[in-house]
């Protein structure tokens, strides 16, 4: 089994009025199954109220299925004994870095998590400094967060999260609200630590460009898994992206605009380079 | 109802040892009818400036003149600047709290002064400019979509009739149909009322696509201001201060870098491939 395996996941939100009544049910995540190896990099994507996050939370365990079900590492999130383990094997990174950071001190916030699991004090030292080095952050450990800018802090959190040694870490929306070099910074981190470390990494994400170098895509839609392929596959489908109120990265898009103009484009062109080559073979 | 800054600076914590210069020397013209791009990264002073052009905050020195008035002279009204320009914050769909839709929009007007049938006009009318269908009007904001729910924020502050609209990374964490639906909005609204707009983004692409006039800031000040292209031209100045041209400029730099002689003044898809089409045809 992989490190993360979900069948037939559904959850469903129930909206209640105000004497406790069922209003109305919305099924958040419908049917949903995944196959997730150890040292992947996944990318989730889909448009706002498409079930990514709410399938997200499934995966350490912060909702619970209403049927089927997540294992992770091996271990079913619906049994109460495992929920530590499983938050401790999946860390999660949210949107908002203000809303995540505690410490007053950026090295004090990453060592809180190994601290509440009861590390020693002398290996929580060690686990600051290399989860902090492991996203470009160790010159900055003796600054207090609010003086860092949104990248920074982002990856602040991410150390957070790596300093308690998950094998996989989730990551909703981490760059929706920093600048381009922000951006870049955070999604430099998270696939360095995917390539040097090996951890296991779920990107959700509404920047097109940031999944082209993920190894699986999926595509939500109405609580299901629309599309599911290699980031080629997927962004080879342009106008059902376009149906499913998503995009393509530009050179996709632009290489795709000139096919229909009759070049001998490929579809689902991923990066400049191979845009170039592409023309160059037009040229001939 | 233009806008003028005269050598504007702010300076947070005056007279402390923590001073922070966030706006320095600024000199600029709004001049109506314009769609204005402001970017700049995190920390760069884009919101403070922002937050100057209708008073919410004082300069520490310079001025600043809405309609020739200077708007920290005495005796000038501040709250009729405040509706006269509208700022939708970041995540301003954090600020609604109404029981239903059409009564948030309604909450402007009315402390206008408005008569109630002034402010439900109002209200109607800001709602129909943001594309929202009536179907939604006495739903809780709660209820609806992200977009949905960002669209009613804006209505809010379009609900006070303002002349420029400033809005904050108004598609901050939308999904990209739900951006281009927002910013098209904003687009079909400039092109109908004429409106001042201002946008706020960190999407260089968007910029690219929607503004006549970029204006950037770095440390405080005004590091370009100048069309689209002149901007994106300077690529490398920008990536210097964590910005960057939007992606396909660079798809146009890789191929003039390997001898195609097409323009790298291109900022959007439609010019790109215009370019590309006018090459190849030429060979």
């Amino acid at each position: 089994m992989g490190i993360i395996k979900v069948r037939d996941l559904v959850y469903e939100y129930i909206r209640r009025d105000e004497e406790g009544n069922v209003e109305g049910i919305t099924t958040a995540v419908d049917d949903v199954d995944l196959d997730i190896e150890q040292g992947d990099f996944v990318a989730i994507l889909g448009h706002n109220g498409s079930g990514k996050s709410t399938l997200a939370k499934h995966l350490n365990a912060i909702l619970y299925p209403v049927e089927g079900t997540v294992w992770v590492d091996g271990k079913d999130t619906k049994e109460e004994k495992y929920v530590w383990d499983i938050r401790q094997t999946a860390g999660m990174v949210f949107q908002n870095p203000d809303n995540q950071i505690i410490g007053q001190i950026v090295e004090e916030d990453v060592g809180f998590g190994p601290e509440n699991m009861g590390v020693p004090t002398k290996e929580i030292w060690e686990r600051v400094e290399e989860s902090l080095k492991a996203v470009g952050m160790y010159q900055f450990r003796k600054f207090s967060p609010n003086k860092l800018s949104g990248g920074q802090k982002q990856r602040v959190s991410i150390a957070g999260v790596i300093a308690m040694h998950p094998k996989c870490i989730v990551l909703d929306e981490p760059t929706a609200m920093l600048d381009p070099k922000g951006r870049k910074e955070v999604i430099r981190a998270v696939r360095a630590l995917n390539d040097v470390e090996h951890i296991t990494v779920i990107l959700i994400t509404h920047y097109m460009e940031e999944v082209i170098h993920a190894d699986k895509v999926y595509v939500m839609d109405q609580g299901k898994v629309a599309i599911q392929g290699t980031p080629r596959e997927v962004f080879s489908e342009v106008e059902k992206l376009k149906e499913l109120r998503l995009d393509v990265p530009q050179v996709t898009l632009l290489a795709y605009e000139l096919a229909k103009e009759g070049f001998h484009m490929p579809k689902g062109v991923l990066t400049n380079q191979e845009f170039r080559e592409a023309l160059d073979q037009c040229m001939r | 109802m233009p806008i003028i800054l005269d050598k504007v600076s702010h300076i947070y914590g005056e007279d402390t040892a923590m001073a922070v210069r966030a706006l320095d020397n600024i000199s600029l013209v709004i001049p109506d009818g314009q769609f204005i791009g402001l970017i700049g990264h995190t920390g760069s002073g884009k919101s403070t400036l922002v937050q100057h052009l209708n008073g919410l905050m004082k300069s520490t020195s310079g001025s600043i003149y809405f309609n020739g008035e200077d708007i920290d002279s005495e005796g000038f009204d501040k709250k009729e600047l405040r509706s006269k320009v509208g700022l939708v914050f970041q995540y301003p769909e954090h600020q609604l709290f109404e029981t239903d839709v059409f009564s948030d929009v309604c909450f402007g007007p009315k402390n206008l002064g408005l008569t109630k049938k002034e402010a439900e006009l109002r209200a109607y009318a800001a709602l129909k400019l943001v594309g929202l269908e009536d179907d939604y009007f006495y739903q809780s904001p709660f209820d609806l979509s992200g977009g949905q729910k960002r669209r009613v924020a804006i209505a809010g502050v379009l609900a006070m009739k303002p002349e420029v609209l400033i809005l904050d990374e108004p598609t901050a964490g939308l999904d990209p149909k739900g951006r281009d639906e927002i910013l098209d909005q904003i687009a079909k609204l400039k092109r109908e009322t004429g409106i001042t707009v201002l946008l706020v983004s960190h999407s260089m692409d968007d910029v690219a696509k929607y503004v006549d006039r970029i204006i950037v800031m770095n440390k405080g000040r005004v590091m370009y201001d100048e069309e689209p292209r002149e901007v994106f031209r300077q690529y490398q100045a920008l990536e210097a201060v964590g910005l960057a041209a939007p992606q396909v400029t660079y798809i146009m730099k890789e191929l003039r870098d390997h001898g195609y002689d097409v323009s790298d003044e291109v900022t959007t898809i439609e010019e790109a491939k215009r370019e590309i089409l006018a090459y190849f045809r030429e060979r």
